[in-house]
């Protein structure tokens, strides 16, 4: 029987665990949290699925291939969207409790970009819903969690190329720990958090899995591409979903006039309301014409966190936003069957990049493809490790990370380290954002490979072994730093505009020059880069 | 504002002085941490209220940091029932346990069409969002700490009540013992749900369904100290 570790805990990572569990495997999940605190609990809007006659899944796979601006892969996009239908099944039949319409069938919605409405959910708790029905279903497989285990490395024998399990920190113990395994899946989801308060990720949205795949030699691909969402609050950066939008809420401007097509692919909306900011002072979305009733039985979180975060009541007032990092296109280059450039090594989910969203993705489609994906994932990993048994190889990952735990907390901090991660955040909220040019996105490598510098003279103050959550935060920071230089290097590099990266000193597309994956990786601890097709 | 945080060091409430007004429990938090007391420890992940990671108590009454907004003097300790591991950071490993034990899943949806109406009867309840404030919040785990609780009985009437579910009857055995019958109905785990769900009346419709399947309240025959039960109908 293949032994599979699973690094997270969020929905990828759970579906990943059935799948692999119903081929057969012995299924471990590693996680940092409880599954049912992830990101995909942020998920509102639904899952894009063609189940009527009144739709094509030759349209899903259209509208999904044109938002992807060039750097979707067809045959990965044809084969999430043919499988969509049968994922809905798959979902339902594990109990998640679709909202309905009139003839009882699953409720579909509108979202940008999709030429029918085509998104099934759950109100407007469609990723909290389908969390925590995956989770249920891993308690009755009988599935081992291990939560509260931090990711520090994988273990990858260097001779082979394949990797042998992942060293953690026990969060609550302090101890540095392995766990080895046939397969290894990552499925620890994107990194967004880098943006800090201008994300409307959760905290714990900081590539810990894509920042060590990289130590481990993996590739990754179109770092670059982070999606902003348009409507976030404006204070808080918390998601208001699209599915307000799709119910027919409205953009204003600061002079209360419409200014876009409020339906548009999330780059376009995103940028028209930049825009607008800057010029007429404030965006508002504007849902009080969908009524008190609608509000409260569709989008019953929204109001909620309007009145919590911005103090203003949707039903009567306009709601402030403003666009917010919330997805990673890019991620943790992988083939056909969900396997990184490192044997044995899976990836799945936002930490990955199945080449689904290209340069931009549509909503609805993410909670598609890690479904989709991490049942075909969990298949391949247990299937992959019972042909390939890991061998019982010596490795000295577990001495060396247990030995960076003990030396971290004789950094000097003499720098602290969460004012120089608030710096990070608004430099890359300001320069790598919506909109980029050269010259900022050079000045902001210039001041991560300062930080690189300091990180010694950073480190926790708290010196507790116990549950030391500063300790945590720090090393989320140096993964933070690690992935930012990636991201920023991608970014320069590539000197055009496409989908979510927008160069205003290249505001064209260049299809001869760029029509390509930006691939990175390290070796030797030194940087490449490469456009690959 | 004054804001009190019970450290588990040394178990006394340490008082931090911040100037931050209108802003979220959790935002308070943080300010301390990044800036005053790097050692202060609590969980906390979306700040939006659908992770659960934040539950806390507050002058002796369960919140979620990150929609409840602090007022000057406030007190803020871990929620209960559980071992602290430190600071707010509690053991949660008995929401593993308890929905485990109570067989909380569907063992198999059927699909096919359902009204509108129909689907909203198990809207609340899988709302819940496994911050544990219900079960910290529970009389019953003085007494006993193998009470499946508040949370879990809730999922189970969650999959129970599901038009589609095709094997409940496993479910409501699953609960007979350390579980629906021990529930006082007090009602302290409702006002404390951030999610409005009323755990007390899932149990409440729990007991219904157990007696229509012929389960009998183990403690009924108790009332009377046990021998003599005068064919009293059990609920």
């Amino acid at each position: 029987m293949a032994k599979v570790l699973i690094i997270g805990s969020g929905g990828a990572g759970l579906v990943s665990a059935l799948s692999a569990h119903e081929s057969g495997a012995e299924v471990i999940i590693a996680s940092k949290t409880l599954p049912t605190r992830s990101q995909t609990s942020m998920a509102q809007g639904g899952i894009n699925a063609v189940l009527g006659a009144d739709d094509s899944i030759q349209n899903h796979i259209d509208d999904t291939f044109r938002s992807s601006a060039g750097l979707g892969d067809e045959a990965r996009i044809t084969f999430m969207c043919e499988k969509a239908p049968e994922a809905i099944r798959w979902c339902n039949a594990i109990g998640l409790p679709f909202s309905r319409n009139e003839s009882g069938e699953i409720a579909r919605r509108r979202l940008g970009g999709a030429s029918a409405p085509r998104a099934c959910y759950a109100q407007d708790y469609t990723g909290l819903k389908l969390l925590h029905t995956l989770y249920d279903q891993c308690l009755k497989a009988g599935i081992t969690f291990k939560n509260e285990r931090f990711l520090l490395n994988l273990i990858v024998d260097e001779e082979t190329n394949r990797v042998l399990g992942a060293t953690f920190l026990n969060i609550e113990s302090g101890d540095v720990e392995e766990i080895r395994a046939d397969a290894v899946i990552l499925s620890t989801g994107g990194y967004g958090g880098l943006y800090g308060k201008h994300s409307t990720n959760s905290v714990q949205a900081t590539g810990d899995g894509l920042a060590a795949a990289v130590r481990a030699g993996a590739k990754l691909a179109d770092m670059e591409f982070i999606q902003f969402h348009p409507t976030a609050l404006k204070n808080s950066s918390i998601l208001i979903s699209e599915s307000a939008r799709g119910a027919g809420g409205y953009l204003l401007n600061g002079n209360k006039e419409r200014f876009t097509d409020e339906l548009a692919p999330r780059d376009i909306v995103a940028r028209a309301i930049h825009e607008e900011i800057a010029t007429s002072g404030a965006v508002y979305l504007d849902i009080r014409h969908l009524g008190e009733e609608f509000i409260n039985h569709e989008l019953p979180q929204e109001r909620k966190l309007a009145q919590i975060y911005e103090g203003i009541d949707p039903v009567h007032e306009l709601i402030p936003i403003k666009p917010s990092a919330h997805y990673s296109m890019g991620g943790i280059e992988v083939d056909a069957h969900c396997m990184s450039s490192i044997a044995g090594l899976f990836a799945v989910g936002e930490c990955a990049n199945h080449k689904t969203h290209g340069a931009n993705r549509l909503g609805g489609n993410s909670l598609l493809e890690l479904v989709v994906f991490g049942l075909h994932c969990g298949a391949n990993a247990s299937e992959y490790g019972a042909k390939h048994p890991s061998p019982a190889l010596d490795n000295h990952q577990l001495a060396k990370d247990t030995n960076f735990v003990r030396g971290v907390m004789y950094f000097t901090n003499q720098i602290d380290f969460y004012q120089k991660q608030e710096m990070l955040a608004n430099i890359f909220y300001n320069n790598v954002g919506l909109i980029r040019d050269d010259m900022g996105l050079k000045a902001v490598l210039g001041a991560i490979r300062q930080m690189q510098k300091e990180l010694p003279f950073m480190g926790p103050r708290d010196k507790s072994k116990i549950c030391n959550t500063n300790l945590v935060e720090f090393i989320e920071f140096g993964n933070k730093i690690e992935l930012s230089e990636i991201i920023v290097v991608s970014a320069i590099s590539r000197v055009e505009s496409r989908g979510a990266h927008y160069r205003i000193d290249a505001p064209k597309r260049n299809d001869q020059m760029f029509g390509a994956h930006t691939i990175t990786w390290k070796e030797d601890g030194v940087l490449c880069a490469d456009f690959i097709q | 504002m004054e804001i009190n945080v019970v450290r588990s060091a040394d178990s006394t409430a340490q008082c931090y002085n911040v100037e931050l007004e209108n802003v979220t429990l959790l935002t308070v938090l943080n300010h301390i941490k990044t800036k005053i007391d790097p050692s202060l420890t609590y969980s906390h992940g979306c700040r939006s209220g659908v992770c659960g990671s934040c539950a806390v108590r507050v002058n002796g009454r369960e919140v979620l940091m990150c929609e409840y907004k602090p007022v000057n003097g406030d007190t803020v300790e871990p929620i209960r029932n559980t071992r602290v591991i430190r600071d707010l950071v509690v053991d949660s490993s008995a929401i593993e346990r308890f929905n485990a034990t109570a067989k909380a899943w569907s063992e198999d949806s059927l699909e096919g069409n359902i009204s509108n109406e129909e689907a909203h009867r198990i809207e609340t309840q899988s709302d819940c969002i496994l911050c544990a404030s219900c079960y910290s919040a529970c009389p019953v785990y003085a007494v006993n700490p193998d009470f499946i609780g508040p949370f879990a009985l809730t999922r189970v009437w969650r999959y129970v009540n599901d038009l589609r579910e095709t094997n409940s009857a496993i479910k409501i055995a699953a609960i007979q013992t350390n579980g629906i019958w021990d529930c006082t109905l007090c009602g302290e785990c409702v006002p404390v749900c951030p999610q409005n769900i009323a755990p007390k009346q899932d149990i409440t419709m729990l007991r219904m369904k157990s007696s229509m399947l012929g389960y009998q309240d183990p403690n009924a025959g108790m009332a009377f100290g046990g021998g003599l039960d005068f064919g009293t109908p059990m609920f």
